[in-house]
């Protein structure tokens, strides 16, 4: 996927630059992102090293077996092929428990721990395709499962909206609307695509 | 003070007292973690680095403007505001990105206008898609990664196109 969405990401900007003769800014965003990228890695270093050492804790004393148990029916529904009581179910009721608390930098090294062990659990013969398990959890995380969208709410705010909070029931809509049409449309691609996996 | 300050406190201060009553040695396994933790930045760096750049380039080319000005004739005959198109385009792209856009919208509109009102519903409705899926597959041996962007962005285009229809009703 990766190699796609670079390629054709920079070919393009190259064509929209062209046209709208802004190559002198194409040609040093190459280097001012290159900071950009290890600032970002920088900042997330210290977010992941955070939660993963929490989470760490967290499992070692048996608290996420505990929160698993209560997401267990739930998920072992969106997640046919894992096991109901294996460690890789706290990671993804970890996962989506920071999502809904808006913990989004918290929600990161959970998925990634969850991503880890489906691949461990399920022992692909081709672990260079992804698995339908793997597929399931990002895509959920491309949408967001937050209650309270704290960073919008804060912004109308500042800009002196009368009702910042008044955008509530239409997050909760499009939110909820944005994952069904993302998980449905995978269960569509899946069913379509099963033949040509080898 | 409000709750949502004491959330992150509250899960920390509660899981380390837990710890520590059931006997774990909660010092020894934070910093186990912290050891995980570090790894996993350095097996995703690589891709995250790419992501960045690409974004950033397409943010300098000025593509969002212009497919934006091109396409605002249909949004606007479906009732998508057009101000929002380049927030639309971006929000799966970047975050820090989207964020700076929507400042624009709600200085330029107001946070109560109708574009004010859908760029809000769309940003905290929606995530930073690229980005969750390049570092989440990036993180396991899956280089091929089959249907995932395609679902991904049917429920980014169901958000931007529910947003709107949910402003337009309900607000």
């Amino acid at each position: 996927m990766m190699k796609w969405v670079m390629t054709v990401i920079i070919a393009l900007s190259l064509v929209f630059a062209v046209c709208t003769g802004r190559t002198a800014e194409l040609s040093s965003a190459f280097l001012a992102e290159c900071g950009n990228a290890v600032t970002l890695a920088i900042t997330l270093t210290g977010i992941i090293a955070l939660w993963s050492g929490l989470m760490r804790v967290a499992q070692s004393s048996g608290l996420t077996g505990k929160l698993a148990k209560l997401s267990a029916p739930l998920l072992s529904k969106l997640f046919p092929g894992l096991r109901k009581d294996g460690t890789v179910m706290e990671y993804i009721t970890l996962n989506i428990t920071a999502n809904i608390l808006g913990l989004g930098n918290a929600s990161t090294p959970f998925g990634i721990a969850a991503m880890r062990g489906i691949e461990r659990e399920e022992r692909s013969s081709h672990p260079e395709y992804a698995s339908d398990s793997m597929i399931t959890l990002a895509v959920m995380n491309t949408a967001s499962l937050q209650l309270i969208p704290t960073t919008a709410a804060a912004m109308r705010l500042a800009h002196g909206s009368a009702a910042p909070m008044e955008i509530l029931p239409c997050v909760w809509i499009a939110s909820v609307s944005a994952l069904s049409a993302a998980l449905m449309s995978a269960a569509v691609f899946r069913r379509m695509r099963k033949r040509r996996l080898p | 003070m409000s709750f949502s300050d004491l959330i992150v406190p509250l899960i920390f201060a509660g899981v380390l007292i837990y710890g520590v009553c059931v006997k774990t040695d909660v010092f020894a396994e934070f910093t186990e973690g912290v050891k995980d933790g570090l790894r996993t930045v350095y097996d995703v760096f690589p891709s995250l680095f790419c992501l960045v750049i690409t974004v950033g380039v397409f943010r300098a080319s000025g593509g969002a403007e212009l497919i934006t000005s091109v396409l605002s004739p249909v949004l606007g005959a479906v009732g998508f505001p057009p101000e929002c198109g380049e927030l639309m385009l971006l929000r799966p792209l970047s975050g820090s990105g989207s964020i700076a856009l929507f400042e624009r919208i709600l200085t330029d509109f107001g946070p109560d206008s109708f574009p004010g009102r859908v760029a809000s519903v769309i940003l905290g409705s929606s995530e930073t898609t690229f980005y969750t899926l390049s570092v989440y597959f990036a993180a396991v041996s899956a280089r091929k990664t089959r249907y995932a962007l395609a679902a991904a962005l049917i429920g980014d285009l169901t958000c931007a196109a529910v947003s709107a229809a949910a402003v337009n009703i309900l607000l």
